[in-house]
């Protein structure tokens, strides 16, 4: 091979290596948003057994609920509570309502956030319609549980975390 | 067959005359002078245009209200001034410089490889041709910014995205191709005796620069590849709802976006390395410190992107580590600022025209730099964030910095490419009128950004009405002034006084050593490199 032909296939590997890097960086981010709590990201479904820890007492946190609609998404989404005082370790529940408000039916999905970022690490859902799709029909409403658990570990500086869940419209999945 | 061109040439020395004579000249030519000459019309084409776009914007922008164009048509300005102008004017103008200097300056024959050095300028006029028609189309152009941030462009972007995509596909493939071909030519056809060490400082930062392209069009073809899948093969990467995030956008198009600006400069400090020497009579002080100064400079601008996005959400850890390699930046910059100064310090200057650019671009570069480093200031960004101030300094640093690089560059060859010397006195009133415009029309954007008038706006609160009727003055007489530049290079190709092989009687290099204009094929037998032309 000419020398010309050597300096230009190790360019061109460069180039698809850094193409494919382009696409490489997003299960990257996810990795790096799930290891530091980035975007408000939780833990997701709990996987210890919440029932388990020992509850503190000796302070109470306040969590705060934001509910949205994504822009033109044609429901109404509200928590029963606007924000609840919790002992860390303490399983608690609340609820949370949808009605589609359209004459259609409407597939949904809730994406959570919470702040601070600090205090994603301990905050625990062990059930939460986020987990999962919903379908409303037309003009049909729903309420839902959420049950969750703040750890006795949170940092004492946080005295309160804001949960947030936008709703998006998704299309139905067949399965 | 080179001694039968060389005569040809002889007997019509006011152009370039190549073996073909016509359109297809300039269609099917491998000739590194003709593809030169193509890319820097190209770009200066681009360069009108863009400037038109520029000069709507300040138009509306003269007195508050909405005088002139919806705020949509105002958008779809602000974005095709801002590609046209990165992507069409300085991106193109760079590769044309590199085209006509990098052979004559190491002393090859031509670029490594002229078919592709052809069909990457040729992708050019088509890509533009394409993202502009969409500004005719019912549904309008990319309004969504230059920096084309989701959901704008997915979501809620006009249907002709899909012509923006492939545009800018093509505007990268363009790119790629010609730094595969720099690269090549600088590394494998190097004079006997040029090592890398003793390479002149343009050559130096054009390699580095196609490395820096290498490296990040890619990652922009993949940025909008994802764009182009979200909105029509219904993948979530930027969608929230389906479990992507748009804000890992931002991170995606900032680890292209931030090395992009150093492709904007870098060739810039290379022309300026090549023509503080020359017109101050000096060896350009602190050779290899610049060389690692270029290279410092383009290793840290992999790992700065998120200072572009303090305001998204952060962790402190984040926001301090993207603070501080942002700082450090200003450290290899500085190098070279200094080694400019020092170039200068007691030589014996004399100030012709492109000698006048240059130093403005020193002084000016640096005001751009300073903003930079307020900028870079985490808390203080939070106010800066998305206001004029922001809007100042990467004007500062792209017009007076890499356009002057560009203009400076243009004067200091252009006896060279044509064998005339231009007109002295247009290229000082040029040069006088340009700077007084670009800083009547940008000092003030500092002050009202800091007052807090956001960027991106049509229509603005009645406080800012002074300064941006200022600014909008300004913007037309440095627009206007630029005709100048256009009327003095057809001037001095069409005759002047003759430019002897060398120039500037300061200058040293290979390309001093050829007659001009060179011949359409010079050095076809390597040069020997002396003592006196190297690293210069």
């Amino acid at each position: 091979m000419s020398a010309h032909g050597k300096t230009i296939l190790k360019l061109v590997v460069l180039v698809v290596g850094m193409f494919g890097f382009a696409f490489a960086l997003v299960p990257i981010y996810d990795l790096i948003c799930e290891v530091t709590g980035l975007g408000g990201r939780t833990d997701g479904k709990a996987e210890i057994s919440t029932g388990d820890l020992p509850v503190d007492t000796s302070r109470l946190v306040t969590v705060r609920f934001v509910t949205n609609t994504n822009e033109g998404m044609p429901w109404e989404f509200y928590s029963d509570k606007q924000s609840m005082r919790v002992h860390p370790g303490e399983t608690k529940q609340a609820d949370f309502i949808i009605k589609n408000m359209s004459d259609r039916g409407i597939n949904g999905q809730a994406i959570p956030s919470l702040v601070p970022i600090l205090a994603t690490d301990y905050f625990h859902k062990t059930e939460c319609f986020c987990f999962t799709q919903q379908y409303l029909d037309a003009g049909a409403s729903m309420r839902m549980p959420l049950l969750f658990t703040v750890d006795p570990d949170l940092p004492e500086h946080v005295q309160s975390v804001t949960l947030s869940y936008a709703y998006f419209e998704v299309p139905a999945v067949t399965s | 067959m080179s001694a039968i061109i060389h005569e040809h040439d002889d007997h019509h020395d006011e152009h370039h005359h190549g073996p073909a004579a016509g359109i297809t000249r300039w269609l099917f030519t491998t000739n590194h002078k003709d593809i030169g000459t193509l890319y820097l019309w190209l770009s200066f084409l681009m360069f009108m245009v863009g400037g038109v776009m520029a000069l709507l914007v300040r138009t509306e922008l003269f007195q508050p209200g909405l005088q002139f164009m919806t705020p949509d048509f105002f958008n779809q300005m602000t974005t095709n001034h801002g590609l046209i102008m990165i992507f069409g004017a300085i991106m193109p103008a760079f590769v044309g410089l590199a085209n006509w200097q990098v052979p004559l300056m190491i002393g090859a024959p031509d670029m490594a490889l002229p078919r592709l050095n052809n069909l990457s300028f040729w992708i050019l006029p088509f890509a533009f041709a394409m993202m502009i028609s969409t500004l005719f189309m019912e549904e309008g152009g990319p309004n969504f910014g230059w920096t084309f941030y989701a959901p704008l462009s997915t979501t809620y972007a006009p249907d002709t995205i899909t012509f923006f995509v492939f545009a800018v596909h093509m505007m990268g493939a363009s790119s790629i191709m010609g730094a595969i071909n720099i690269i090549v030519t600088i590394l494998n056809m190097r004079a006997p005796g040029m090592t890398l060490m003793r390479m002149p400082l343009f050559i130096w930062t054009w390699l580095i620069t196609a490395y820096l392209l290498l490296a990040v069009m890619p990652v922009l073809a993949g940025a909008v590849t994802m764009v182009l899948f979200d909105v029509h093969f219904g993948t979530s990467f930027f969608n929230a709802g389906g479990g992507g995030d748009p804000v890992m956008f931002q991170h995606i198009f900032w680890f292209f976006g931030h090395p992009e600006v150093y492709i904007l400069i870098l060739p810039a400090f290379g022309i300026i390395s090549q023509i503080i020497p020359t017109f101050a009579r000096k060896p350009l002080f602190g050779y290899t410190s610049m060389v690692y100064a270029v290279a410092s400079i383009a290793f840290l601008s992999f790992i700065v992107w998120a200072h572009h996005m303090f305001t998204v959400g952060m962790p402190i850890a984040g926001q301090l580590f993207f603070m501080y390699t942002t700082m450090l930046i200003a450290v290899p910059t500085g190098v070279k600022v200094f080694n400019w100064v020092a170039t200068m310090w007691r030589g014996s200057m004399t100030f012709e025209t492109p000698m006048l650019f240059a130093i403005a671009f020193v002084v000016l570069f640096t005001i751009g730099g300073f903003s930079g480093l307020m900028l870079a200031i985490t808390p203080a960004d939070f106010q800066y964030h998305d206001t004029y101030f922001v809007v100042a300094h990467f004007h500062y640093v792209l017009v007076p910095g890499a356009l002057f690089g560009i203009i400076a560059g243009v004067y200091y060859w252009l006896p060279k490419w044509c064998g005339h010397m231009y007109d002295e006195t247009l290229g000082k009133l040029h040069f006088w009128l340009s700077f007084i415009g670009v800083n009547v029309t940008f000092f003030p954007q500092h002050f009202s950004g800091l007052a807090g008038m956001p960027r991106r706006i049509p229509d603005y609160a009645l406080q800012f009405a002074d300064f941006n009727m200022l600014s909008s003055i300004g913007s037309y007489l440095f627009g206007f002034s630029q005709l100048i530049f256009l009327f003095l290079i057809v001037k001095a190709i069409r005759g002047g006084v003759a430019a002897g092989e060398r120039a500037w009687d300061g200058a040293h290099g290979l390309e001093w050593t050829l007659p001009s204009p060179p011949p359409y094929h010079s050095f076809t037998h390597p040069p020997r490199l002396s003592e006196g032309e190297a690293h210069s």
